[in-house]
């Protein structure tokens, strides 16, 4: 019986035994130059961030020394010294006003955007996967009141609503409040995406299987639905750290980020603003560091959801 | 020899925006022990639907399902459970029916695993050589395999826990033609083998034609037509039937220039809204008076059971 001819499969040369969708995927960003150029980018901000300390025990300041030397007084506290203030300690110039080190500043901020931005998604991602993923599975009524609060938690103006709101609460752990309160308006992006793409699976035969096996609902949902929605999870979770780290950017910008002295590339931002004509260097610190790791992140993302193919290996 | 599998009444609708769907309307089948029976129609006149009741994945609206002489209608999952592993179902789309992110050999493991199996993997090996795929495919992943390779790993999952009845729902229909007769004659042999009874779905008679003893026409969610597969095929009594037969080639070319050929006009009705009296009146080629009014009901003619007012034969 075993002799029968097996047809070919529809690749030509089929690949060898075993290789996972996540491996295959793999496989594929590695070729990817824009999915390399913006891991390296993130891994450089993380590496950063994560040796803050060693790094400024490098050039010797910490984030929060005030160097009066380093500053003007004749020019209203304009850094001494071209491009900022920047010479063999200053790396990157220091801060007018205070003569803080630009560098130590940029250091640690990246530790408070990224700390907040990742924890913010996590956030976002676990509630936005949960409700989607009962919303869809459920239907019915629960299904109802979930997309009902999703359409309203995004139907807010959120900039505005994260503005009071942060004002508002009593300041007890500013980062995280900022989490919640930004995980809070985030969830339900993802949790939409869930919902639809659980639907769908949900009318899959695969499920419909499960269940004639006899699987219990409680597994149908942990070992057939949820490992479909992990790849289209991961694709928007990536899309939503650059938004995350733009949102903190923009609170600290405004004043109710992090409370000062702790270094935010966003309250940097805000500072450099009265400067910029005496010293734009200092505007451009932040700024790149802004720029850079929202690119990154987005040119992930954006790659992932190349490589990962969303329509969850679907033929 | 005592029924396997007992339909009575069976009814499922549905409600939509269009009203109310009765998909499937008083369906009355037995299935014994071992045989295979065809249940053929167009699409949409509920062949799925009663599949799908059958193994318990849709509730019936109302009507009554007997499996091994139990009834087995609204028994609650858990009591369901056991059972599971004597009634399986075959699906279609072969891809859209393994989870792209497991190995095959864990999906075949799946329904040992409900039923307590401890070990799992050598009934997994053996079931793999025994639909032709080779224990070493246990750990590839659906992407990796054809249509008809996916279709056997599709039917090692129904047979691995040993099932009595295994509903085949159009199990050929999306695979190439090339591919079409080896997965029936797999089919075929594991039920020599292994002992089981197929309710074998498809749309068109051909495909059930050389691998079921016994044949139901479906009609809008009613049979129209029921008996032993020769009865039918030989003379078959109902006007649908007579042209869903004419439109299967004939072997002999000469037998097939010479026959009469009868056009099915028209899509079916919406089975929201079936037509009064004997819902096929709108496209039969014999339809009178009586047709319009008067809903004919199943009924013994020429050693089957037709339900025709005027059957083609007496
Ligand atoms: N979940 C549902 N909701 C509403 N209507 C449904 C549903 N499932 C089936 N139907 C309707 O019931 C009827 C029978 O559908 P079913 O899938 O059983 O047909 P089928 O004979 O299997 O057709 P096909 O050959 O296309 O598979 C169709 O009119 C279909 O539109
Ligand atoms: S009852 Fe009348 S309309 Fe219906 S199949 Fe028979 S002849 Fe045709
Ligand atoms: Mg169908």
């Amino acid at each position: 019986m075993s002799a029968l001819p097996l047809t070919p499969g529809r690749h030509a040369a089929p690949p060898p035994a075993g290789r996972s969708p996540w491996r295959l995927a793999g496989a594929r960003l590695r070729h990817d130059r824009a999915a390399l150029l913006g891991l390296a980018i993130v891994a450089l901000f993380v590496l950063m961030a994560l040796a803050a300390p060693l790094l400024t025990a490098l050039n010797g300041h910490g984030p929060n020394e005030f160097h009066p030397e380093k500053i003007d007084d004749a020019l209203a506290g304009a850094p001494r010294g071209s491009f900022g203030g920047i010479d063999a300690h200053f790396w990157l110039g220091a801060e007018p006003g205070t003569g803080r080190d630009v560098f130590s500043r940029m250091v640690y901020g990246a530790r408070i955007s990224l700390l907040i931005s990742l924890l913010a998604t996590a956030v976002a991602t676990t509630a936005g996967t949960a409700l989607g993923l009962t919303a869809g599975f459920a239907g019915g009524r629960t299904d109802l009141l979930i997309s009902r609060v999703m359409d309203l938690v995004l139907s807010f103006p959120q900039l505005i609503f994260m503005i009071a709101l942060v004002s508002v609460l009593p300041e007890a752990n500013r980062t995280l409040e900022l989490v919640l309160v930004m995980g809070f308006f985030g969830w339900p992006y993802i949790g939409r995406i869930v919902r639809g793409q659980t639907l769908s699976l949900r009318n899959r035969e695969f499920v419909d299987a499960a269940r004639a096996t006899g699987m219990t609902r409680r597994r149908i949902v942990f070992h057939e639905v949820l490992p479909n929605l992990m790849a289209p999870v991961l694709v928007y979770a990536t899309l939503t750290i650059p938004v995350n780290i733009g949102t903190e950017a923009a609170l600290s910008f405004l004043g109710i980020g992090v409370r000062p002295p702790t270094a935010s590339w966003g309250q940097m931002m805000s500072k450099a603003i009265g400067w910029y004509q005496v010293d734009p260097a200092y505007f451009v610190v932040p700024g790149v560091c802004l720029l850079l790791t929202v690119l990154a992140f987005t040119l992930l993302g954006d790659a992932f959801r190349d490589a990962l193919d969303p329509r969850g290996g679907n033929r | 020899m005592t029924a396997l599998l007992e339909l009575d009444g069976l009814t499922r609708t549905f409600r939509t925006r269009r009203g109310t769907v009765r998909a499937v309307d008083g369906v009355d089948l037995t299935v014994r022990a071992g045989e295979t029976l065809g249940l053929v129609g167009e699409s949409g006149c509920g062949k799925s639907t009663t599949g799908r009741m059958l193994v318990r994945l849709l509730d019936a609206t109302s009507g009554r399902i007997a499996f091994g002489g139990r009834d087995i209608t609204r028994l609650p999952p858990r009591r369901m459970r056991p059972l599971r592993g004597q009634l399986q179902i075959i699906f279609q789309d072969p891809f859209s029916s393994l989870n792209p992110r497991r190995t095959i050999g864990s999906i075949i493991a799946e329904p040992l695993r409900v039923q307590g199996v401890r070990d799992p993997g050598p009934r997994v090996r053996e079931m793999l050589e025994r639909v032709g795929l080779g224990a070493e495919h246990a750990d590839r992943y659906p992407h990796e395999f054809s249509g008809g390779q996916a279709q056997r790993a599709g039917i090692a999952r129904a047979l691995v826990t040993r099932p009595r009845l295994v509903v085949a729902d159009e199990p050929v229909s999306a695979l190439d033609v090339s591919i079409q007769a080896q997965i029936v004659n797999l089919l075929a042999e594991l039920q020599r083998d292994l002992d089981l009874a197929y309710v074998f779905i498809a749309h068109d008679l051909a495909v059930v034609r050389n691998v079921c003893a016994r044949v139901a026409v479906m009609y809008l969610g009613r049979i129209v037509e029921i008996g032993d597969r020769d009865t039918v095929y030989g003379a078959p009594a109902h006007p649908y039937t007579k042209a869903l037969l004419s439109a299967v080639p004939l072997p002999d070319p000469v037998a097939e220039r010479e026959r009469e050929r009868i056009v099915l006009r028209g899509d079916p009705p919406s089975p929201a809204e079936p037509p009064a009296g004997c819902a096929f009146h709108p496209r039969c080629f014999k339809a009178q008076d009586r047709c319009r009014v008067e809903r004919p009901v199943l009924a013994e003619v020429a050693g089957r059971q037709a339900a025709c007012h005027f059957p083609e034969v007496h």
